[in-house]
């Protein structure tokens, strides 16, 4: 991997450094979204049509490099776990595309069906966040994550059988066969949890979309499931997705971060980048606002009032205009500001900063 | 002994389930000054709930208090009958409970609901008296007073939590306790709300008791902190004690698990197994199954909680030194 990446990276940049920085990525990104929405229609009644409608995701442009792990904030309702589920197709997006660089293939995921559906979802998995409802009760540990290799028709029973085996154990449920067997009930929420990661590997995905994957668990519990899914991004290569409304979760697990807002990225960049010099003011009253687990630090107060609102019909101005600090005249007379390059590789909506 | 609000000693509770006796609060004992706010912090199933509800006496049918005393303001809890026990409810120890959405009635309206209350323990009789103190309430809390005539689905998550707060400020309690009071909400509401509840702790006098696995927001709002784990206190200190100098290797464990958005990035260490069981604990320290200093000591008696200077208490054979911080 590492010898295709420079060998690419020679042909396509002209740094010499071989870090990858953002302009000069060596290759295609794996994940390429353009214009992608999402509108839920409001009915009135079954035979009425839809008046209104629910902007969950509202155009948004991103692209995820492979091996990377991007992470998408905000506060609920702001539309994370809807990008999540339309990139792995349990959503039918609106309008835009989603193109996925599939065994090699580009392909525009968007509108698959039938076979090719199933092909994709041999590339692409999502973690939810609660392992108390992901799971059948009614299956075994065993069923649970062979499921997927059934469905696709991945090898035979016995080798399925070493396959679980081997994920249990490299998930950190060991030895394997005193799991296999048990039901959901008898684990506890972060062995759960693993269970979920082992599903969503054992098909070895190049892709997983991890919707707030560790909320539901202890902290002690946390960290471990945490650190499992930072090794095994290193060891077998997957690209995450990961969807959280913790920063400081966000910050552990990620190298990019995008910032969300009724539907809109207000905010895209490196993570650290992003949590050091936050550009756009929700960014910035988002980070004032997160607890500190220092008594002697003292936060600045957060300047924004109120709560997120309802992303029905939005009115074409810029979405955080009436929570914002600092809107100006511009703000409300046109639509949403497109996300700009204000520092190198850092994006920002807004037309004020 | 007179400003100490609440003294609790050996405190013990146990739920009586099918499958065995669980042992969810085991000798705790803590004592808070007037005015301050302590937090509570711990996993799920550590007992913070349980030593909060057992300071209520709200407890369910299974649950039994085997022993210990609660003192509050030198009035003891635990030995008053049920019918005492619903005069001090409310008047002098209130609670703020976890799921704001199910503590109001969505048939009432909001205003109706605090009334009830104010009326229930006679802080006011007539009707005219309640909702002025609604609206008093209401305005202490940063609710618009007109928002009292409407009912609780037309509230915003953080306006119920408000309410709430506003009926468990209503009859002037001595104490009150606010278990995971933010826990549902999204930061930005969490934040204003938790600066408030400071504010007017402070401006009223209040004593408070945080309950949250958060040690970030615990880190926030408290004076003094305690550690639960397995149905033990087992760290009790000022906040900087806690967080600067823990004494306790679960309490250690806990700070370094913990992801932070300040400061340099770091590893996260992460805690070996899982909390015990309850129905069946380990013998002695409760946590030396998962301790990376135990010894044979651990297994036998469980350590005293006892003073390691400064009022800082821990239940610890080998707490770690305040000198070589990690050892």
């Amino acid at each position: 991997m590492a010898a295709n990446y420079s060998v690419k990276q020679s042909s396509k940049s002209k740094t010499s450094t071989g870090l990858i920085t953002s302009n000069e990525y060596p290759n295609e990104p794996l994940v390429k979204i353009e214009g992608l929405s999402k509108l839920f229609p409001l009915t009135t009644g079954i035979f009425q049509k839809a008046k209104s409608f629910i902007h969950a995701v509202d155009g948004i442009n991103i692209n995820i490099q492979e091996g990377e792990s991007l992470g998408l904030v905000g506060e609920s309702g702001s539309g994370k776990t809807t990008t999540g589920k339309l990139l792995v197709r349990l959503h039918e997006p609106t309008e835009g595309s989603i193109r996925m660089v599939l065994d090699g293939e580009d392909k525009d995921i968007a509108h698959l069906r039938g076979r090719d559906s199933k092909f994709f979802h041999r590339h692409a998995q999502m973690i939810f966040q609660d392992p108390y409802e992901s799971l059948n009760p009614r299956r075994t540990i065993f069923d649970t994550i062979a499921e997927p290799l059934a469905v696709q028709g991945l090898g035979s029973i016995t080798e399925r059988e070493e396959r679980v085996a081997h994920i249990l154990d490299t998930v950190g449920l060991s030895p394997p066969e005193t799991f296999v067997f048990r039901y959901p009930h008898e684990l506890s929420g972060g062995q759960r949890q693993r269970v979920a990661i082992a599903r969503a590997l054992i098909v070895l995905p190049t892709f997983i979309v991890a919707d707030e994957p560790t909320s539901m668990l202890d902290v002690s519990i946390r960290t471990g499931v945490m650190n499992l899914m930072l090794e095994l991004a290193d060891e077998m290569g997957v690209t995450y997705l990961y969807i959280t409304h913790d920063l400081a979760v966000a910050r552990y697990m990620t190298q990019r971060l995008g910032v969300m807002y009724l539907g809109k990225i207000v905010e895209m960049s490196n993570t650290e980048e992003v949590l050091a010099n936050p550009l756009h003011p929700y960014t910035n009253a988002l980070l004032a606002a997160v607890p500190v687990p220092d008594p002697t630090w003292s936060r600045k107060q957060p300047d924004i009032v109120g709560s997120i609102a309802k992303a029905i019909d939005p009115i074409p101005r810029c979405r955080f205009y009436s929570r914002c600090p600092i809107r100006q005249k511009v703000c409300e007379e046109n639509d949403h500001p497109p996300l700009e390059e204000k520092a190198p590789d850092h994006w920002a909506a807004c037309y004020v900063v | 002994m007179s400003d100490y609000v609440l003294r609790v000693e050996d405190l013990t509770m146990h739920y009586n389930t099918r499958a065995g006796d669980v042992s969810a609060v085991e000798n705790v004992s803590f004592a808070m000054k007037k005015g301050e706010a302590m937090g509570l912090v711990g996993e799920s199933g550590c007992g913070k709930t349980s030593v909060a509800a057992s300071l209520l006496r709200l407890l369910p049918d299974n649950a039994q208090i085997k022993g210990g005393q609660v003192f509050l303001n030198g009035t003891e809890l635990i030995g008053l009958s049920e019918e005492e026990m619903r005069k001090i409810r409310w008047r002098r120890i209130s609670m703020v409970f976890q799921a704001a959405m199910n503590s109001l009635n969505p048939v009432y309206t909001v205003g109706d609901q605090v009334i009830e209350a104010l009326e229930a323990h006679d802080v006011t009789n007539t009707n005219e008296e309640s909702r002025q103190r609604v609206e008093e309430l209401f305005r202490l809390v940063d609710l618009d007073p007109k928002m009292m005539d409407q009912y609780p689905h037309e509230y915003s998550g953080g306006m119920r939590q408000r309410a709430i707060i506003a009926m468990a400020l209503s009859c002037h309690p001595d104490l009150i306790v606010a278990d995971e009071p933010t826990t549902a909400l999204d930061v930005i509401v969490q934040d204003n709300l938790l600066r408030e509840m400071t504010a007017l702790q402070k401006q009223l006098g209040m004593s408070m008791i945080y309950i949250s696995h958060d040690i970030a927001v615990i880190a926030e709002v408290s004076d003094r902190i305690g550690v639960m784990y397995a149905g033990r206190l087992i760290e009790y200190g000022s906040a900087e004690q806690i967080f600067k100098r823990p004494l306790h290797p679960y309490t250690h464990g806990l700070m370094s698990a913990f992801p932070s958005i300040v400061g340099p990035k770091r590893e996260l260490a992460a805690m070996p197994g899982e909390p015990p069981d309850l129905i069946n604990p380990p013998s002695g320290c409760r946590f030396h199954p998962r301790c990376p200093y135990a010894q044979e000591i651990c297994k036998g008696e469980a350590p005293e909680f006892k003073d390691h200077g400064d009022e800082h208490l821990a239940a610890c054979y080998f707490p770690i030194e305040v000198s070589s911080n990690g050892r």
